[in-house]
């Protein structure tokens, strides 16, 4: 609506067909951009500028709803820096995020390599491969939580037959981490493959018709003409794959709830707990991890910012 | 020759791959009595559908719950991106590239942190608990998704069309509406698609934001499912195979708009 009378209005005696002068123009593209500008201000930094304000006083659930916590400082970053979990979750989350992020990367290429010539029914295979990407994580993480039950998980069942004994992958606190890591490794393998597989498509296709020429075999072809290639894509698909495995809750906390004895906490289900996963909510040190986690995921971002124009550039 | 070779070692891989899935489902037709089994029943050769009873005896008010809330977020995500995707496209506003820029970053909070700052923001607004409290929240999921995608879609949309509309008279708000929005159907059920499916999923903001609701939606179903009775799997694996039918619907009646999707947001514009 008002982006029509604000249109209109300065346009004055000019010919309606003349597209609007400098500033009207700006006045209508304001007009547009005006309810993302609201959403970002009220559901972006509002909430993010509450969990500072969190993160820097003593909010017990009282003070919550009474609305008068004691300021604090930065002693909530220093309690958390000093606590004893504090390097067990950072070494975690090195652990579950490098672990993951290789992994699904190492397996997404070779797949996106297979899949990097059509053959019959390649293309419906691959969409196949989506599938664990496009299920709710609740679902993905319950099925695994069962195939890996000690007991009566299938995953016991079949190294049995392996005469490999009874693993205690969720509730030993040796295995527990690497349990989440394999899950989460099988939920990220379908974004690697498919921006793998899109950056694939843009190799000219007589680069390898000369390595061809030249008797290049499928190694070498990989080696000098695919992977350097695809060095734009792959640092971005790397660093994306950082920041979505950073943040990572749902999986952790449904499959193991950061246990046994916070063998499989990461910064972010240690934050989560804290805040939420038990009956005591201690929002104030919640947040400060909360704070160093977005640190972390910033620096992260302003690498693929630089990357992604360098790439634009090129 | 060679192809088929290829054919079957892709076959293969998929099995391997969705072999969870397959579980979830074997798992679902499995009577209780069968769950613990040792070793397990690799095929449902005696299939029992009390686990599907028992889901949606207990799951259907989530379902609708979920439903309800996915519909919602759609309408908000879109009620908000596609204005600014059109202006960042084709009005050239000021501070375009910072909006670009904070977008961005906005994508990379993590989920834990923008619960917090909900909750500390709901607890005094009276939103805990409540579909409304969890739509806003679920969309900060997707209106950076909607507004860079929309952006990209629209910039690709030549400028003959819009400057012939101008000539016949149409304002901004009319060329938007009656030129730019029919153009870009496609775009809006990519980002309705995906929105959906992320509301629908959404995990961290029901647990966090919802928690002690009786209007739940079926993620919260399922998580609560898990810690009241450990026997029951069939019904817990019945529950997540109705919950994954959006994605499958997805799969398979709108698979050309997911690979929009994926590549779209991450790649290059």
């Amino acid at each position: 609506m008002t982006s029509l009378r604000t249109e209109t209005a300065p346009a004055g005696g000019a010919a309606p067909a003349a597209p609007p002068p400098g500033r009207a123009r700006r006045w209508t593209a304001s007009a547009f951009l005006a309810p993302l500008i609201v959403y970002l201000l009220a559901f972006y930094a509002y909430p993010l500028y509450r969990n500072i304000d969190l993160s820097v006083h003593d909010y017990t659930p009282r003070a919550f709803v009474q609305g008068d916590p004691e300021f604090t400082g930065l002693d909530n970053h220093l309690d958390i820096l000093s606590d004893e979990a504090f390097l067990g979750a950072l070494g975690n989350t090195a652990l579950f995020t490098l672990g993951s992020i290789t992994v699904q990367y190492a397996l997404g290429l070779a797949l996106a390599v297979f899949f990097h010539r059509n053959f019959r029914l390649s293309a419906v295979l691959r969409a196949m491969f989506l599938v664990p990407w496009l299920l709710p994580l609740i679902v993905s993480a319950s099925t695994w939580s069962w195939m890996l039950n000690s007991e009566n998980g299938i995953v016991n069942a079949a190294l049995q037959a392996f005469g490999i004994g009874q693993i205690n992958w969720l509730t030993s606190p040796d295995t527990s981490l690497l349990a989440v890591t394999i899950a989460n490794i099988w939920l990220g393998i379908p974004f690697n493959l498919v921006i793998l597989y899109a950056g694939l498509q843009n190799i000219p296709a007589e680069l390898y018709e000369a390595a061809g020429l030249d008797g290049a075999n499928a190694w070498q072809r990989f080696r000098r003409i695919t992977f350097p290639l695809l060095r734009p894509v792959s640092a971005i698909t790397l660093l994306l794959g950082l920041i979505y495995t950073l943040k990572v809750v749902d999986i952790i906390w449904i499959m193991t709830r950061g246990g046994p004895a916070d063998a499989s906490t990461t910064l972010a289900v240690w934050s989560y707990r804290e805040a939420f996963g038990t009956g005591q909510p201690d929002f104030s040190p919640a947040a400060a991890v909360g704070n160093l986690l977005i640190l972390i995921a910033f620096v992260a971002g302003l690498v693929h910012v630089r990357l992604q124009r360098r790439e634009e550039r090129a | 020759m060679r192809a088929w070779w290829k054919t079957a070692a892709g076959v293969v891989l998929v099995g391997v791959m969705l072999f969870p899935v397959y579980w979830m489902f074997n798992v679902s037709l499995t009577k209780t009595s069968d769950m613990r089994a040792d070793p397990p029943h690799w095929f449902p050769w005696d299939p029992t559908f009390e686990g599907y009873g028992a889901a949606l005896g207990q799951q259907l008010p989530a379902l609708a719950t979920s439903l309800l809330i996915g519909l919602g977020t759609v309408a908000l995500t879109l009620a908000v991106s596609l204005p600014a995707g059109f202006a960042l496209a084709k009005l050239r506003p000021r501070g375009g590239r910072v909006i670009d820029f904070l977008l961005l970053v906005a994508q990379m909070i993590p989920g834990v942190v923008m619960a917090m700052g909900f909750y500390a923001i709901y607890i005094r607004l009276g939103l805990l608990n409540t579909v409304a409290g969890l739509i806003v929240a679920d969309s900060t999921l997707a209106v950076p998704f909607g507004v860079l995608l929309f952006r990209a879609f629209m910039a690709g949309i030549p400028a003959e069309i819009m400057s012939a509309a101008q000539i016949d008279g149409a304002g901004t708000w009319r060329t938007f509406r009656s030129i730019v929005l029919p153009l870009s159907r496609n775009s809006v059920i990519t980002v309705s698609l995906f929105t959906f499916l992320w509301a629908w999923s959404d995990f961290v903001f029901a647990s966090t934001l919802n928690r002690n609701s009786d209007v739940i939606p079926v993620t919260l179903g399922i998580f609560r499912y898990i810690g009241n009775n450990t026997t029951q799997w069939n019904s817990i694996m019945a529950t997540a195979v109705i919950a994954s039918l959006p994605a499958a619907f997805l799969l398979v009646l709108a698979q050309r708009y997911i690979a929009a999707g994926v590549t779209a947001g991450a790649v290059k514009d």
